[in-house]
């Protein structure tokens, strides 16, 4: 009887974080980004729909409701519908794991996993199938391209961001995302650990396709790379599941580096979403300021300068604590 | 514990169904016309000749593989970073011997080119 | 009790039918990702087994890592992918045959063994323990993990170089 309760409940979690992935990260995000845009570039972005065109994504979600799935008659159907789907599941269970704040003694989280920040790493890793499948699917040449191009980039990237997630687990001597935030009680890891900070938010920066490292969309040479050939909700679902990563790394930064939900005066609650979009703001801050850089310079700043940097990180911090002991 | 994961596993289900939602609605109301342009596939607009499912470049092996291998480095070093403030000195030698090692294969591998872009 | 046989007969399930798909597409790219599902279903096995440290690596290797490096290699195929392949040869009554002595054999010898049973409670974090395990009383082996590493990595460079050139 109480399997069949805790899976009601679990569903009623799993509907609601959905639906907050849904309007927080897909529509707001993306409303945000042009918002953001325009003001970066003096323009005014999106305004008619509603009071300051709040309401354009919403206008958007049901214009690509009504529009045609369209499958390439060379496209392999099955795999083309799943590899949507893929992405927007692996990107949305890194959730379970995200501490949202606190109410009283009581901690907004589905479930405060053991493993924590090991098993967001691990189904973060499942998007490069997701979007693997799609590329090749497709049996389109740019999408192909696109798709294998940004599987190179998200396995290359997955190992600085590994690197700083364990100097973090380090510092705190637990994998608990909640221990983790509790172990900031007195200093931020940001000012322990700048090093890993700064790795973790380029790294993080690049799994999630941001501008300068969005070279499997790249617009002008691949025709928006792995997903060319999606169209309405198929699309829609790709761009729900990056922009449900894109938070999702987000809350993953303040929760690692930035205190998660700590500070003063506020309610945590209000903490943990100002410091959340705080990096929102940044990554697209980051997408007016820098050009996209080239596929060798891309691999090369992972390979030749993050993972030496992170695991040279990673010994000093031991060194560090095992002396101070 | 196991109810933690039970509860991955019911975010797992029902992530599809609700993903799978939206395209059920799709199905019912978006209007549906063929003609054999519309499933072309995409090139530009030129007509597309041959097929994109081609061989492709070694060097994405290459890359996969150093992946493959520097990700069970990473999932070696996940046990030892939350034990190695209990255990010691003897420990962070430990990780620095198995990393000096990793690390030869780090330098081998940047040395015969495999990290490079060609 | 129920609840876990009825996981357990679900997850077997998401392993087994993928894997069939895996051994019999005549889709390569199919028969590659169909290992995905599987993987997972292991993944979900090792929960029930209440080794959670293990679900997370066979997540995070398995399906996440070794696949992108099958797709890969794939890619490599001369011809392409989008060629279907045949998965099975004229020595198909062979084959059973031989299968069927491997299962009997296996079935014979899970008949017999004793099977312990340990009480006790299971360590509340098994990362932790793990690592301690590790670090302690299988300290050689750890660092010989590291040379196994090295070792393929500079066999498959090699492999690569020589098919390369």
């Amino acid at each position: 009887m109480s399997w069949a309760l805790e899976i009601l409940k679990a569903s009623l979690y799993a509907v609601i974080v959905f639906t907050f992935a849904a309007v927080f990260a897909a529509m707001l995000g993306v409303y945000l980004e042009r918002k953001i845009s325009g003001w970066i570039q003096a323009r005014v972005g999106p305004k008619h729909v509603g009071p300051q065109g709040i309401l354009q994504t919403v206008a958007d979600t049901i214009k690509l409701l009504q529009k045609e799935n369209i499958v390439p008659r060379n496209a392999d159907f099955l795999v083309f519908s799943t590899a949507p789907l893929i992405v927007t599941v692996a990107a949305l269970l890194g959730y379970v794991v995200i501490p949202w704040g606190k109410l009283g003694d009581w901690i907004l989280i589905v479930r405060d996993l053991n493993i924590g920040v090991l098993y967001f790493a691990a189904v973060s890793s499942l998007i490069v199938i997701g979007i693997l499948t799609g590329g090749w699917s497709s049996n389109n040449k740019y999408a192909l391209l696109g798709g294998l191009r940004s599987a190179s980039q998200l396995i290359s990237y997955e190992l600085p961001l590994g690197f700083a997630i364990i100097s973090v687990a380090m510092m705190a001597g637990s994998l608990s995302t909640v221990d983790i935030v509790n172990a900031q009680r007195d200093v931020w890891f940001v000012f322990k650990q700048p090093l890993a900070f700064l790795i973790f938010l380029i790294a993080a920066a690049a799994e999630t396709n941001r501008i300068p490292f969005d070279l499997p969309e790249a617009e002008s040479e691949l025709v928006a790379g792995y997903f060319a050939e999606y169209t309405g909700m198929r699309f829609a679902l790709f761009q729900l599941g990056e922009y449900a990563e894109m938070l999702a790394m987000a809350a993953m930064t303040t929760v690692l580096f930035l205190g998660g939900w700590r500070g003063p005066w506020l309610p945590p609650i209000l903490w943990f979403f100002i410091k959340t979009y705080a990096v929102v703001f940044f990554f697209m801050w980051v997408r007016w300021t820098y050009p996209r850089l080239r596929i060798d310079q891309l691999l090369n700043l992972s390979w030749k300068v993050l993972l030496p940097l992170g695991l040279l990180n990673i010994l000093g911090t031991g060194l560090v604590v095992t002396l101070a002991r | 514990m196991l109810v933690d994961w039970l509860y991955v596993a019911v975010f797992g289900v029902v992530g599809v169904l609700l993903a799978v939602l939206p395209l059920a609605i799709v199905w019912l109301i978006s209007p549906r016309g063929e003609y054999p342009q519309k499933l072309l596939t995409y090139e530009s607009g030129v007509v597309p000749f041959g097929q994109a499912w081609s061989q492709f470049n070694v060097r994405y092996y290459l890359f996969s593989l150093a992946f493959v291998l520097f990700d069970v480095e990473v999932i070696y070093l996940y046990p030892w970073a939350i034990v190695f403030k209990e255990l010691g000195a003897v420990a962070f030698m430990e990780m620095f011997v198995f990393l000096a090692i990793l690390f030869l294969a780090f330098i081998y591998a940047w040395r015969k080119g495999a990290l490079e872009w060609v | 009790m129920r609840g876990e046989m009825a996981a357990f007969i679900l997850l077997a399930a998401v392993t087994v039918i993928p894997a069939i798909v895996v051994v019999t597409s005549r889709n390569i790219v199919r028969a590659a990702l169909s290992l995905v599902p599987t993987f997972l279903g292991v993944s979900g096995l090792y929960v029930l087994l209440q080794a959670e440290f293990v679900t997370a690596i066979q997540v995070l290797i398995y399906a996440g890592a070794i696949t992108v490096l099958i797709l890969f290699v794939i890619m490599l195929t001369a011809g392409g992918t989008g060629l279907p392949v045949r998965q099975v040869n004229e020595q198909v009554p062979l084959g059973i045959l031989v299968a069927g002595a491997l299962a009997g054999g296996l079935l014979f010898v899970l008949l017999r063994a004793p099977w312990p049973m340990v009480s006790g409670e299971m360590p509340r974090y098994n990362a932790r323990a793990i690592g301690t395990a590790l670090l302690t009383n299988y300290a050689l082996v750890f660092e010989v993990t590291s040379l196994v590493l090295l070792v393929s990595l500079i066999g498959a460079i090699i492999i690569a170089r020589r098919e390369g050139s």
